[in-house]
């Protein structure tokens, strides 16, 4: 196995032990792994050439592949691994926008991010067919996206999705001013999955150490976070099919999920919480009361609400068999977090790749048993809730042995040279890949960001083909995928 | 001539109070409090005193067609008795002028859809035609029935129907009013086949047919909608409220009819999630079940036994 570096999550490595292959040794070594890319992007190797790195994921084992591939400055195409291995599409396609190597005969190399007016949308023809498009610019405060149905009549039989009208060169910024700031702004509905991830990246490559009880309160944040977009996102779906009470129940519910963020950290999305070295903000013995009562309160009121919900029949009538995408499907395009477990596989990087709580604190996978459909979106929204909130508990109880410490270790060291740091968080959406790497004198070469919307998008096209176009905007809202977090 | 005066007070406001009810039956059950009831007229004066913004793609008849559809409207009231007494206009053919002057605003505002040339608004536009299409035959069966039974072919005749056709009449007015209120929520699209609180575009029937449209124009057209729903509701009054009694307490019943409607939509609209749009095609066809009903019921009090 001397192609592939293995490590864990949270793990940083040295640039000289990472494998350098020919490119079409790395193609056929990628083949050959059948595993989840997690991780797919070149970096500027000087003298015009390019080296590529791949990071697999073997969920099965918890660990992670690490190998390269270098391209002199003539080298600027290759065969490419989607014909082979669809769910690589999407990263080839950003690798082909960030250093202009081609893969030949990719079937789709659609812009990722940039050049949106160059690409010609597919189109159907005939006399009964019609085409909607939607966006960039909608009613209702959301994010710029381009959607365009190709429908017979109310019928969508395929969704073209453009995105990247919010793209901010974010990679580019994280190298030349990284900090929490810029971290926990790079996608607004993840802020504690972003700056916990970025700070863990750091942490890594300066060698700290931080408090047990730093990491707790991060795990309750990144919990109380899920539980709130969760109830705001299933008040969302009932808003959408306009059920005006769940909409109602659930929007009153996340308020007290987010207010309670607000006593821990002064930001009701946990803004400012956490920080390279442990976290800003102790919880104090009466937040913590204050919190368990308030936490009693929301399970309460969102277990009625949802079982109400399940119950109603005109509200199933909406959520069921709406917007499927089956197991197959969701395998090949390679769906990540909360959209592949609802479609059937288990995925999810808090027990894949688990820390040392998850052992500790006795908290373990539950099986979750979906369809695909917006219906089992709900439920796991709802079942998600449910665990959070629970852990979120747990964890508050064992904050208790940890009175004493400090939540904030000193982080004013250097980076380590020569190094590539991978971090994964499990935001509420999926997984959160940051990848890092450093140079010679100990500066951030490269930073590499990955969101679960990014492997999802394309899960949404799919969901949507044979629906109904006006179940498009259910559909959209039970996965709720990131704009700025794909687009960066 | 005070009640006439009433009558076209109502007709004008009593609009405006009931969407401003089913608002508040909404937020009840939501558990706000909601904005006043007289909340849709201050919006209404609010968009009076709006500029137009008109679409370089239009034509006239984007135009016109706000005020063609709110007269029409305005034309079709005269032929409906409302809180006491007979119609403006009282004269045998009236439910033809009526449902045809309807069908005059309908079809205008569905061309000042199309001329904008938006796709959501030809979408809109087609669902509200196809809607309108099967509703239209189960409005004529029912009131053109429930006429024949009476023999008088005025709008006079719902008021007449509990009085005079015992046991049949109950029924009668039960499935009618069944009828005559589904034709409330499909016309002045409300929950469960339009939502009227959605900023969705493709999922929109009646409010993306009017997107286009600003200030006065908008403003005729909700105000438009709203007063089809008033008159639709009185229709089901006039068979509710029994003809002997003395026009105050008419009156008093009759916009209890109007607050009653008004909430049930509210409670409707809370306690239920829309139909999926293929699906509600099948909830507008129990308008024609029923009124198949109906038929049968007055073909037997006509004929039968």
């Amino acid at each position: 196995m001397t192609n592939w570096l293995i490590t864990k999550n949270n793990s940083k490595v040295n640039l000289l032990d990472i494998p350098t292959l020919e490119m079409s040794q790395l193609r056929s070594e990628i083949i050959s792994q059948e595993k989840r890319p997690v991780g797919f992007f070149g970096k500027d190797w000087g003298f015009g050439t390019t080296r590529l790195f791949v990071i697999l994921a073997d969920d099965d084992n918890g660990e992670l592949l690490i190998s390269s591939a270098m391209f002199s400055a003539e080298q600027k195409s290759y065969e490419s691994l989607t014909q082979d291995v669809p769910s690589f599409h999407i990263f080839e396609r950003e690798f082909y926008e960030q250093f202009g190597i081609e893969p030949l005969n990719h079937p789709w190399l659609k812009p990722v991010r940039q050049n949106q007016d160059k690409y010609e949308f597919f189109e159907m023809k005939g006399d009964e067919v019609h085409q909607v498009a939607v966006g960039p610019i909608h009613a209702g405060v959301i994010e710029p996206g381009h959607f365009r149905f190709m429908c017979n009549g109310e019928t969508v039989y395929h969704l073209e999705i453009m995105l990247g009208y919010q793209h901010r060169g974010v990679e580019d910024m994280m190298v030349k001013q990284p900090s929490n700031q810029l971290a926990e702004s790079i996608c607004g509905d993840s802020v504690i999955a972003y700056n916990t991830v970025y700070s863990q990246i750091m942490e890594l490559l300066k060698d700290i150490e931080i408090s047990p009880k730093a990491q707790l309160i991060r795990k309750a944040a990144l919990e109380m976070e899920r539980a709130a977009i969760q109830i705001g996102d299933m008040g969302a779906v009932a808003g959408d099919i306009a059920y005006a009470m769940g909409s109602a129940v659930f929007g009153v519910t996340r308020t007290l999920v987010i207010n309670t963020m607000l006593e821990w950290s002064g930001s009701r999305f946990g803004r400012g919480l956490i920080n390279v070295g442990g976290v800003n903000f102790d919880i104090s013995e009466d937040e913590i009361k204050l919190t368990l009562k308030t936490l009693d309160k929301v399970a309460k009121d969102v277990d009625r609400m949802a079982k109400t919900m399940l119950k109603n029949s005109s509200v199933m009538s909406r959520l069921e068999k709406t917007g499927t995408v089956s197991l197959e499907k969701a395998k090949e395009i390679g769906l990540v977090g909360m959209a592949a477990k609802t479609s059937g596989i288990p995925l999810d990087t808090r027990f894949d790749y688990p820390d040392k709580w998850m052992k500790e604190l006795n908290f373990e996978k539950k099986p979750f048993k979906g369809v695909g459909d917006v219906n089992s979106r709900f439920k796991l929204r709802y079942k998600e809730v449910k665990e959070s909130l629970s852990m979120v508990r747990k964890i508050l109880a064992k904050l208790k042995d940890y009175e004493k410490e400090p939540v904030l270790v000193n982080s004013n060291k250097e980076l380590s040279k020569d190094s590539l740091a991978i971090s994964i968080v499990e935001g509420w959406r999926g997984e959160v890949v940051h990848i890092a790497m450093t140079d010679g004198n100990g500066n951030l070469s490269r930073y590499k960001i990955k969101d679960p919307s990014f492997n999802n998008w394309y899960g949404l096209a799919l969901a949507v083909r044979n629906n109904g176009i006006s179940d498009f905007p259910l559909c959209n809202k039970s996965f709720n995928l990131s704009y700025s977090g794909n687009d960066l | 001539m005070i009640v006439k005066f009433l009558n076209i007070i109502i007709l004008l406001f009593m609009p405006f109070i009931m969407m401003g009810l089913i608002k508040k039956t909404k937020t009840f059950w939501a558990g706000k409090k909601g904005p006043s009831v007289f909340q849709p007229l201050y919006d209404f004066i609010r968009l009076l005193k709006k500029e137009f913004v008109i679409s370089k793609t239009t034509s006239v008849v984007f135009r016109i067609a706000p005020v063609i559809n709110f007269s029409a409207i305005l034309f079709a009231a005269m032929f409906v008795p409302l809180a006491y007494g007979s119609a403006l206009i009282n004269v045998s053919a009236g439910l033809i002028i009526f449902a045809y002057t309807l069908s005059l605003g309908k079809f205008m505002s569905l061309l000042s859809a199309m001329d904008t040339g938006s796709s959501f608004e030809g979408m809109g536009t087609s669902r509200e035609a196809c809607f309108t299409t099967i509703v239209e035959p189960a409005f004529f069966i029912t009131i053109a029935s429930i006429m024949a039974l009476s023999g008088n072919y005025t709008f006079d005749s719902l008021s007449m129907l509990l009085s005079n056709a015992g046991t049949y009449g109950v029924l009668i007015t039960l499935f009618a009013s069944v009828i005559l209120f589904i034709m409330i929520l499909v016309e002045a699209s409300r929950v469960p086949v339009d939502d009227p609180a959605t900023h969705l575009e493709l999922t929109m029937i009646h409010e993306v047919m009017i997107l286009d449209n600003s200030g006065l124009d908008l403003a005729l057209f909700s105000w438009a909608n709203s007063i089809k729903m008033l008159l639709i509701s009185s229709l089901i009054a006039n068979m509710l409220i029994p003809t002997s009694l003395s026009e105050w307490v008419s009156i008093l019943l009759y916009l209890l009819v109007m607050v009653l409607v008004s909430l049930l939509i509210g409670t409707i609209e809370s306690g239920m999630a829309r139909i999926r749009m293929s699906h509600v095609f099948e909830f507008i066809f129990i308008m024609s079940s029923l009124a198949l009903v109906v038929l049968s019921l007055i073909v037997a009090r006509m004929f039968g036994g």
